[in-house]
């Protein structure tokens, strides 16, 4: 007994000395092993009285017990240790940047945004999108439209011409998408109700105005369709465009050529913070839009008669809106790719405005 | 148009405050654009100067005791030469802002002398330009009180934006009429009355053109004296802007003001025999009333004397004939004049004046004489004289305008119910003539609305406007009464989602300039006459842009001189091959610069960026064509990109034989020298208008997903090819071996090297063979690898060993 007991001892002692897995093995075969110190003394039990089996069975069969528990803790032990230690020489600086996804670092252009987020508004109102070419007919552009040759009106366009060609007319580029009423009422029927944003142009440039701006435009044919219909069509376009729940207007009677009667329209707005514009408050006013009751010899251009259908129209610069709505201060900077800008001002290519997720985010 | 207050009051009774007018006026239709309430003169006071004494230590200075008219006199010290004792002038105490010098006065020392406040000169109150000394009131002003109430200073100016179809409001006396109308008090313009006259105008007038000129009156008065005009004339002309000449000319630019009639007048002295109203000689020049000399055309019409042309007619007159201060003899015109030939003449000539600006929009030819005889009441009021009778020429009365108008209109137009006394009351009101009953009536256009007034839309307008567009409620537009389908088109939805796929990949859209330098256009493609524009804003701006390269190379080039090297743009939107809505073209192009690959650019820890190349551009068209949908597996890829690519790294994208879908590569070098832009770039341009439509689809549902239970096998090959042979012959070859058994193969490593011989390179290469109905055995697979090694040798490659 005396001898099991220093055994078990020089045992334990080297269980908890060995310092890695091989020695721990080692030291397992040397015990436990198939001629290890302890199944050698096992073995003995065979040749014992039963008497002496009595004593020494329970005891060498404890002694395995615990050094085989012994040995399998310590392995853990072992293993978790050289984990750790693995663990450790692989450690890496973890505040090492990593490079920007390419889906943050792209950007959308503020009038592809807005156009997306007019889009999303009419949509929803039951319209649909026209388009129309840039480089436009005088009959389109204006004959059709109902400003007669020589109009002052004409001259408010300061437009843009191309060399006359060889029957004598000359194109030029379109100074509004109005053209495109033409375009549709030749081409469908009867209720209509579509928007029309494009690139439109006017021999101009300031920091509001640019030889090259985006307008778009608004119309409605139909039966029935008049002023109360266009109110309520622009100040629900302006309160979803604004993300405003309120918002008030002002309709001013004006004159354009193709629509009679004709307003421009204010929102109400505060302006005094600078470079901040807030709708739906304050107690100024601020132009925004163009419209009015589509003029009785558009609709006969268009190929309708007057008594017949009706309908109203409206226009507004995409640039301009987009400029109130997210405040950039002037509109050059729209068409100078400058990267710093689009990536101030430009939006996310994941940002898509919806009605059910907001139109910005 | 810009008036005063009390110009207003002339031919407006009405206790409406100015901000009531001013409201009013925006409400129907007459946008107020400025009003300046004269409150800037609010705090100068009528001073007399008590005492004035030379200053102890300037010269050119004198202190002075000023009376302001509380009983307390003030030290002020005063530079003017004219400052004296007993003098009364315009004094503004510490604190009041002075508009001349933009300064607000505090007390100070000048040359160590107190001074409290200041006596002002004509300049220092915005009133001239004099400042020779400070202002020298009559000995009776009345100290104390207000000096702009006194000096006629306090009347507000007010400033409307006038639409172009609002002629009628181009004098005082219509805006009057329209606020009358509006209820904001009761017209009072006085009538004009003949001024009678003895003999026959001794001066004749010819119309040879009567479309050019459907009328034209003229009067002599003899024996006036052509002084200044009244100080309150004066004033007033002063107050919106004109600058008094003489009691003649001024006379006719306060008629042009007050009613919408411009007018001139001719010193009868200068001129020679009988006027003739007639087109121009092509070639013949005037001297204008501007000093400036004109040359005319034969499309425009001028009135003319013996001696040649006098007047630019409803324009300008002529420096000849003009009148001044020894004018004795005056002929007083007032003409009609055809709106589309002004209107032409004028831009041509570029004159913009109050003449032109009325007649183009069109006068109430009614008012032809009676702005004869207004003038010449006041004439003979301020310079004497005797009138002639009137030479009266061409004239007739107008047709009138009628229009039937059933009251609904009101309602089927606007959505509101107006009365039908209402609507008869608001025409009346604007002087518009009613008659008839029932459910409709016929309306009769007044003489100053006949170019504007065309038809029921017309009226529906002027009902509307001064009832009140306030009153109009909203009404939603009916539903459809279902779920919106899509709204967009195909190209609509393409242009949509290429902008998104190519913003995903890192690049910033940009908008740019539909016209571009024309040696720009030319580099690549462009630079046709039809595409020219004909008045370009700048000469840079001048031709229409046949690619959105060069517009983004000189965008990436201006990002890289503000020092954003590393830049990757692109844009969706129209190139234009012809000037025919066919012709434009939808495209999105895209370039890439310095290192600003997909994976990231620039330097970093772990990897720096390469410089972006023709594989670059590539992946992006490849992108944008597969977000809009092009069968990408059908594409093929050649040589032969247009020649503003690099010829050995650029490629042409096509769907079958003909149909080109996009270019990609690197540039030419000599492409960009001539762009003047540097760096590496590269860049893309893919046509999504050309891509097929899609089939429409009878059914959304997907193809079943077929998985086979059978391992997928990978092998790896390597061919030695010559080196001009594409990879995609390669991949053809080896895809061709077995279609159904080979799902997939890549080119995993290209080798050159002396090893293989001259003119040649290897490809390495992964096929996937994917068996579907058994395990393949190894002769299954010795079978299709000979087959595989087989087809690459048509191609013109062998195994390598």
């Amino acid at each position: 007994m005396e001898e099991l007991a220093a055994l078990e001892r020089k045992l334990m002692d080297d269980i908890a000395t060995a310092a890695d897995e091989a020695t721990i093995e080692a030291v397992r075969v040397g015990a436990i092993g198939k001629k290890g110190s302890v199944s050698e003394r096992l073995k003995t039990l065979g040749k014992m009285t039963p008497e002496e089996r009595q004593v020494m069975g329970p005891a060498i069969n404890g002694l395995r017990d615990r050094v085989t528990q012994a040995i399998t803790a310590r392995k853990i032990e072992l293993r978790d240790a050289a984990i750790e230690a693995r663990l450790a020489t692989e450690t890496v600086d973890v505040t090492l940047p990593v490079r920007p996804a390419p889906a943050e670092t792209g950007r959308i252009h503020p009038i592809t945004q807005v156009t997306d987020e007019l889009t999303a508004i009419f949509a929803d109102m039951g319209f649909s999108i026209a388009e129309g070419p840039d480089i436009e007919t005088d009959y389109y552009n204006f004959t059709a439209l109902n400003f007669p040759d020589g109009h002052p009106a004409r001259e408010m366009h300061d437009t843009f011409f191309f060399e006359p060609g060889e029957d004598g007319t000359r194109k030029l580029l379109r100074t509004h998408t109005s053209p495109v009423q033409i375009r549709t009422m030749e081409n469908q029927k009867p209720p209509i109700r579509i928007v029309i944003p494009g690139k439109t142009y006017r021999c101009d440039s300031d920091a509001t105005h640019s030889p090259m701006f985006h307008q778009v435009e608004g119309l409605v044919i139909d039966r029935q369709a008049n002023v109360a219909n266009l109110k309520w069509v622009l100040q629900e376009f302006c309160k979803a465009f604004f993300e405003v729940e309120h918002l008030n207007m002002r309709f001013r009677p004006s004159f354009f050529p193709f629509t009679e009667p004709s307003f421009e329209v204010d929102i109400q707005c505060d302006r005094s913070k600078p470079g901040e514009v807030r709708f739906g408050e304050g107690d100024d006013w601020m132009e925004i839009l163009g419209c009015g009751m589509v003029h009785p010899n558009v609709l006969r251009s268009g190929g309708l008669d007057p008594d017949e259908y009706q309908g109203f129209a409206w226009g507004m610069g995409i640039d301009r809106i987009a400029m109130l709505k997210y405040g950039m201060p002037d509109l050059r900077d729209f068409f100078s790719a400058d990267a710093r800008w689009l990536s101030h001002y430009g939006f996310r290519p994941l940002d898509m405005p919806t009605l059910f997720g907001g139109l910005s985010s | 148009m810009k008036f005063t207050l009390s110009w207003l009051k002339d031919h407006l009774d009405t206790d409406a405050s100015l901000d009531e007018i001013v409201e009013k006026l925006t409400a129907i239709g007459l946008e107020v654009e400025a009003v300046d309430d004269k409150s800037v003169f609010k705090p100068f006071v009528i001073a007399r100067v008590l005492t004035a004494e030379q200053h102890p230590d300037a010269d050119r200075l004198r202190v002075l005791s000023v009376d302001t008219g509380d009983g307390k006199p003030v030290q002020v010290v005063c530079g003017a030469p004219n400052a004296r004792a007993g003098l009364v002038g315009a004094f503004a105490a510490p604190g009041t802002y002075v508009p001349g010098i933009d300064v607000t006065l505090s007390v100070g020392k000048i040359r160590g002398v107190e001074s409290h406040g200041m006596m002002c000169s004509e300049r220092e109150l915005q009133i001239s330009d004099a400042h020779t000394g400070i202002i020298d009131l009559p000995e009776d002003a009345p100290v104390g009180t207000p000096f702009a109430a006194y000096a006629g200073l306090d009347d507000p100016v007010i400033e409307i934006g006038l639409t172009p179809d609002r002629a009628d409001c181009a004098g005082v006396s219509g805006i009057a009429r329209d606020l009358a109308a509006a209820g904001l008090g009761t017209l009072k313009t006085p009538e004009v009355r003949p001024a009678g006259g003895e003999g026959a105008c001794p001066v004749k007038v010819t119309i040879e053109d009567a479309d050019l000129c459907p009328g034209f009156a003229l009067r002599m008065v003899r024996g006036v004296k052509n002084g200044p005009s009244p100080a309150w004339m004066q004033q007033r002309l002063l107050a919106i802007g004109l600058r008094p000449i003489s009691a003649l000319v001024d006379i006719t630019n306060y008629v042009t003001m007050d009613r919408g009639r411009p007018l001139h007048v001719f010193d009868a002295a200068k001129v020679a025999g009988n006027l003739v109203v007639r087109r121009a000689k092509e070639g013949e020049t005037v001297l204008a009333l501007d000093e400036r000399e004109y040359e005319l055309t034969a499309e425009m019409c001028v009135i003319a004397d013996d001696n040649g042309v006098e007047s630019i007619a409803g324009i300008m007159g002529g420096e000849h004939s003009g009148c001044d201060e020894n004018t004795t003899d005056v002929l007083i015109e007032s003409a009609l004049w055809d709106p589309m030939n002004i209107a032409r003449t004028g831009r041509d000539l570029g004159i913009i004046t109050d003449a032109r600006y009325r007649f183009e929009r069109g006068v109430d030819p009614e008012f032809m004489i009676d702005g004869m005889e207004l003038a010449t009441a006041m004439v003979l009021d301020f310079c004497g004289g005797t009138p002639t009778e009137p030479e009266v020429v061409g004239y007739k009365p107008h047709e009138p305008k009628v229009i039937t108008f059933p009251f609904a209109e009101v309602n089927r137009l606007v959505g509101i119910e107006v009365p039908a006394e209402e609507q008869i009351d608001i025409f009346k009101r604007l002087g518009f003539g009613v008659s008839g009953s029932g459910i409709e009536i016929d309306v009769t256009v007044p003489s100053w609305r006949l170019l504007d007034v065309e038809g029921k839309a017309d009226l529906v307008e002027e009902v509307m406007r001064i009832h009140g567009e306030n009153n109009i409620e909203p009404q939603p537009l009916p539903s459809h009464g279902a779920v919106n389908a899509k709204i967009l088109t195909t190209l609509q939805i393409r242009t949509r989602l290429a902008k998104r796929a190519l913003a995903v990949r890192g690049m910033m859209e940009s908008v740019s300039w539909s016209f571009i330098p024309a040696a720009h256009a030319e580099l690549f493609g462009g630079g046709g006459k039809a595409l020219k524009l004909a008045n370009p804003i700048a000469a840079d701006m001048s031709d229409m842009r046949p690619s959105l390269l060069p517009g983004l190379l000189a965008a990436a080039q201006r990002n890289a001189d503000q020092g954003v090297g590393d830049v990757a743009l692109f844009e969706v939107a129209a190139t234009y091959e012809g000037d025919t809505p066919e012709a434009q073209r939808r495209v999105a192009g895209g370039l890439r610069r310095g290192t600003a690959a997909l994976s990231g650019g620039g330097r970093h820890w772990a990897g720096n960026g390469d410089p972006v190349g023709v594989f670059d551009a590539k992946a992006d068209a490849l992108a944008a064509l597969e977000a809009c949908g092009a069968p990408i597996a059908n594409l093929q890829i050649e040589r032969g990109a247009p020649d503003w690519y690099h010829p050995g790294r650029s490629g042409v994208i096509k769907l079958g034989p003909k149909v080109v879908l996009g270019h990609f590569g690197e540039f030419h070098p000599k492409v960009l020298e001539a762009l003047d832009v540097t760096g590496a770039l590269c860049g893309f341009e893919v046509f999504i208008d050309a891509i097929p439509e899609p089939k429409r689809k009878a059914t959304r549902t997907k193809p079943k997903l077929e998985l086979s239970p059978f391992q997928m096998l990978r092998r790896d090959y390597a061919f030695v090819v010559d080196k001009d042979v594409a990879a995609q012959t390669l991949l053809r070859a080896i895809s061709g071996a077995d279609k159904k058994l080979i799902t997939n193969v890549s080119v995993f490593d290209i080798f050159e090297g002396a090893s293989l011989g001259e003119g040649k390179k290897s490809v390495a290469l992964e096929v996937s063979i994917q068996p579907t109905d058994r395990t393949l055995t190894d002769e299954d697979l010795e079978a299709l690898s000979a087959k595989i090694v087989a087809n690459v040798e048509k191609a013109g490659g062998v195994l390598r060993g």
